[in-house]
């Protein structure tokens, strides 16, 4: 709910397979004086709005030491104004018939609501009111690091595959801060410190550090005036520090074991693989659809259906991401079957696509999922919202238009190519979670 | 590489959330020729098509020694029918990007399909073929049990599902409601093909079904295709009421030793129907109690206050036949003694002392006002018809849910906290560290 986070390896799937043209040209981008810039996506087949402010700020920001600082910050926003009370925000909103909730990711800060067309305004100003303003009060610091404290246990501490993740994460990357979970290392999330928020709040929350997105019910000419009169007065910051640190390639396969009481072990492989910058994005989205997208898929197929060797396998590749991320494969184990065996058939099935064309009626199939996977994400305004969101964070939102071009120019080649080229064991970190059974006490 | 989803405290709190009070959804309801109840909703903004069916076979009907039936059947659905193989299907399915999924509950199975509309003819197609021509072949059986039991192994490492499945047992013992759905690993390998079948033949039938189409499609065009479509899908014995449990368990603890560093703690009983007259009360005074995320009474105490947990949550779900009320909540294994305290005095102050009228606005304004919102999806709406049908609330019932939730007093509150919350009849679930937790 509130303060949600995604790990930076896993991927939203819909996002990947969103982006197109048909919706993404009625967006209309207003940039106001103090460089805050607005998108807005009128669809009225709905009677709500979604209305977000995203920050250009996440985890990748974040110094060693200090990991879940942007997170904490997160949920130090919703702990007041000189305005609003403590807690206030949710209960205005709630009230008010709207659903709000915040995420951080590696690349971003965004915090949203849903409501109704009369009502959206309410949220737009205490948005604007929290931007510069937010108390993020002494009082409240403890007790909200012992809740993401509990957070961090809920989704890492007990949760194996999280847990695998997470340290497979940390080996995939050894300099770019994409290495550390967005949530924080338990002991960094002790000893973060409320100036340490503070700086950061100051360093990165302000207009030209931020983007508002609103889809759905809405009317231009009525939201327009409102956005810059709560907007227009908050003065433009220092434009805050650029993120420089590039990760080294990879040269030589790295391996990790995770062991944890479980059931079932899981096999995780992360390549090393680029982002929307290159062209390859494409043929890698594609290509991911191929692997793993249904049931008839190559992944599938062979590892869940015909060898039963894993319960089910994802493939997940994202190309929204500030910096290069990667393609990831993973699989929870059938039981009594052993870790090495399902890797060596993933392999198998990776290096066939490498050897050999995929069929023409295979490479069709995986772009006719990717258009009906469009149409069908359209169907929800918040997923638009997040879907313009993600491409305006990383490269702009105007690349969604040029998105189903890319996807329909992808060639036999291009799969074959690219599956070449970055599903390279050498630039692979393959992650094992193997199940220990302690008594518990 | 689990997503992560915002839900834990939104996790819905009633069966029946919310839906536009306006005149957009306008549905329609009909019988076609073959029994099928057909609720539509005409949304042309997107050549889409969502579709859900519920279906009266669920695992109520699994018998002795056959736990886990109906689930499998329902499984199995779309692994091979007269005409096509598991391959085939799904290859059909993946060539027009569509899905097809299918479910099974204690009461109802279900199958969900979205669909382009290009595609309507061809989906339609496919659905037909595995509601009426199914052949549970022999060789997808033995996959789908090693599957089920692939994930009842795999259940165990989640601490909250294994609390939620040791609460229902305590709750419901010797009932449908008690038991998992997937059966146990004994039960589900007796089940023969024979027995598969006969369920399928039994209880996969047009008079025991309610369809919802939402989408790109008129009420006429959609029902002249499925009266063809589905021709030769006959009527069988009509659908029951559901069973009501006969009896509930007794108040008790439940503890669980895992190696883990929070304790998982469920605390409830049973709750009400959603047929109960006071539904509605008590859908207002769970959302101040727990039910209201952010702006309810526990999150208040428990995670704001003293920071003992992230998700923390109360709700009464309400089905045909049998209700549960629960208080979720993760914390620290030292402090689950300290949280469960809370949760108890919450839950006696509700039933000591009225809310206050801001509480009470407060929560009726949020389920009036965000009903209308809440469906916006076709998916979210085919949903909410079939429902609507199952439960027989009406077609006009977005226009009379406000005054429903209108009409609950502070009085009408505490009446119905002291009635159906009951403490000295929680059954109280721990799973995690134990001797952390202490005794």
């Amino acid at each position: 709910m509130r303060r949600i986070f995604l790990t930076s390896i896993s991927v939203l799937l819909s996002l990947t397979f969103g982006a197109g043209p048909a919706h993404a040209t009625s967006v209309r981008e207003i940039v106001l004086d103090n460089g805050l810039k607005v998108l807005l996506l009128e669809d009225h087949k709905s009677p709500a709005v979604t209305f977000q402010v995203w920050y250009r700020v996440g985890s990748r920001n974040e110094k060693d030491g200090k990991s879940g600082l942007a997170h904490f910050l997160e949920h130090m926003m919703f702990k007041g104004t000189p305005k609003t009370k403590p807690e206030e925000y949710s209960r205005i909103i709630a009230k008010n018939g709207g659903r709000s909730n915040a995420f951080t990711t590696t690349d971003v800060t965004v915090y949203f609501a849903t409501m109704s067309r009369d009502k959206i305004a309410i949220q737009l100003e205490l948005e604007a009111e929290r931007m510069t303003q937010a108390l993020l009060a002494e009082t409240y610091f403890e007790p909200e690091k012992n809740v993401i404290q509990e957070e961090r246990r809920l989704r890492t501490e007990d949760n194996p595959v999280s847990a695998l993740a997470e340290v497979a994460n940390a080996v995939a990357y050894t300099v770019h801060p994409y290495r550390r979970p967005v949530i924080g290392w338990m002991e960094d999330i002790q000893n973060l410190t409320r100036q340490d928020m503070v700086d950061y709040y100051r360093t990165y929350y302000a207009p030209n550090n931020a983007f508002i997105v609103v889809t759905g019910d809405f009317s231009t000419e009525e939201i327009l005036p409102k956005i810059k009169a709560a907007y227009g007065k908050i003065p433009r910051g220092p434009e805050p520090p650029k993120v420089r640190v590039q990760e080294p390639a990879q040269k030589g396969e790295r391996r990790v074991i995770l062991k944890k009481e479980a059931e079932l072990p899981f096999l995780l492989m992360f390549y090393h693989a680029p982002n929307l910058n290159d062209p390859d994005n494409f043929a890698l989205d594609v290509l991911t659809v191929v692997l793993a997208g249904g049931r008839s898929s190559r992944l599938y197929h062979d590892l869940v259906y015909q060898k039963r060797l894993t319960r089910g396998v994802d493939a997940d590749y994202s190309s929204v991401s500030i910096d290069p991320s990667g393609l990831s494969i993973s699989a929870q184990l059938m039981p009594g079957k052993e870790p090495a065996e399902v890797e060596r058939e993933i392999d198998r099935l990776l290096d066939k696509v490498k050897a050999d064309l995929i069929a023409e009626r295979e490479l069709e199939k995986a772009k006719n999922q990717i258009e009906a996977g469009f149409i069908f994400a359209q169907d929800s305004i918040f997923g638009q919202a997040m879907k313009v969101g993600y491409y305006e964070a990383t490269g702009g939102w105007e690349r969604m238009n040029s998105y189903f071009d890319g996807i329909r120019s992808v060639t036999r080649e291009d799969i074959r190519r690219v599956a070449r080229q970055y599903l390279d064991r050498d630039r692979r970190t393959v992650g094992t979670l193997i199940p220990t059974k302690e008594k518990a006490l | 590489m689990k997503k992560t989803l915002p839900g834990l405290l939104f996790a819905l709190t009633t069966l029946m959330a919310a839906m536009p009070a306006s005149a957009e959804l306008t549905p329609k309801r009909e019988e076609l020729d073959n029994g099928v109840v057909l609720l539509t909703s005409e949304q042309r903004a997107l050549p889409m098509i969502s579709i859900e069916l519920l279906i009266d076979a669920g695992s109520r009907y699994d018998g002795g020694g056959q736990e886990g039936l109906a689930n499998l059947a329902a499984r199995l659905l779309t692994y091979g029918t007269k005409r096509r193989s598991a391959l085939q299907i799904s290859d059909a399915l993946d060539f027009i990007g569509a899905s097809l999924s299918t479910g099974c509950s204690e009461n109802l199975a279900s199958v969900s399909m979205t669909i382009l509309k290009k595609d309507l003819s061809t989906g339609l197609a496919l659905l037909a073929e595995v509601l009426t021509q199914s052949t549970f072949p022999q060789e997808e059986i033995e996959r789908q049990k090693q599957s089920i039991v692939a994930s009842l192994k795999a259940r165990e490492e989640e601490p909250g599902d294994i609390a939620e499945r040791r609460f229902a047992a305590a709750l419901f013992p010797n009932s449908p409601y008690g038991r998992p759905v997937e059966g146990i690993e004994s039960s589900v390998r007796a089940i023969s093909q024979k027995g598969l079948r006969e369920f399928y033949e039994r209880y996969y039938r047009p008079n025991r079904t309610i369809m919802a189409v939402v989408g790109d499609v008129t009420a006429e065009e959609i029902a002249g295709a499925l009266n063809q479509a589905f021709s030769s899908w006959k009527k069988g014995e009509p659908g029951g009421e559901p069973l009501v449990p006969s009896a509930t368990g007794a108040p008790t603890l439940i503890r669980v030793s895992k190696e883990l560093t929070q304790a998982n703690i469920i605390m409830g009983h049973e709750g009400v129907t959603r047929g109960n007259p006071d539904y509605y009360a008590i859908q207002v005074m769970n959302n101040i109690l727990g039910g209201g995320g952010f702006s309810s009474r526990v999150v208040d105490s428990i995670r704001n206050e003293r920071g003992l947990a992230y998700s923390v949550y109360t709700n009464f779900n309400a089905d045909k036949s049998h209700g549960t009320f629960q208080f979720v909540m993760q914390t620290k294994n030292d402090s689950a003694r300290e949280a469960m305290r809370i949760a108890r005095e919450e839950i006696e102050r509700i039933r000591r002392e009225p809310v206050s009228e801001q509480e009470l606005n407060d929560a009726k304004d949020y389920l009036t006002g965000s009903f209308p919102l809440r469906l916006d999806t076709n998916r979210k709406v085919a949903n909410f018809l079939a429902q609507v049908e199952f439960f027989q609330l009406g077609l006009d019932y977005p226009d009379r849910y406000g005054d429903f939730i209108r009409k609950v007093t502070r009085e009408d509150v505490l009446r119905v906290a002291k009635r159906y919350l009951q403490p000295e009849k929680l059954i109280t679930v721990v799973v995690g560290n134990q001797n952390k937790i202490g005794e």
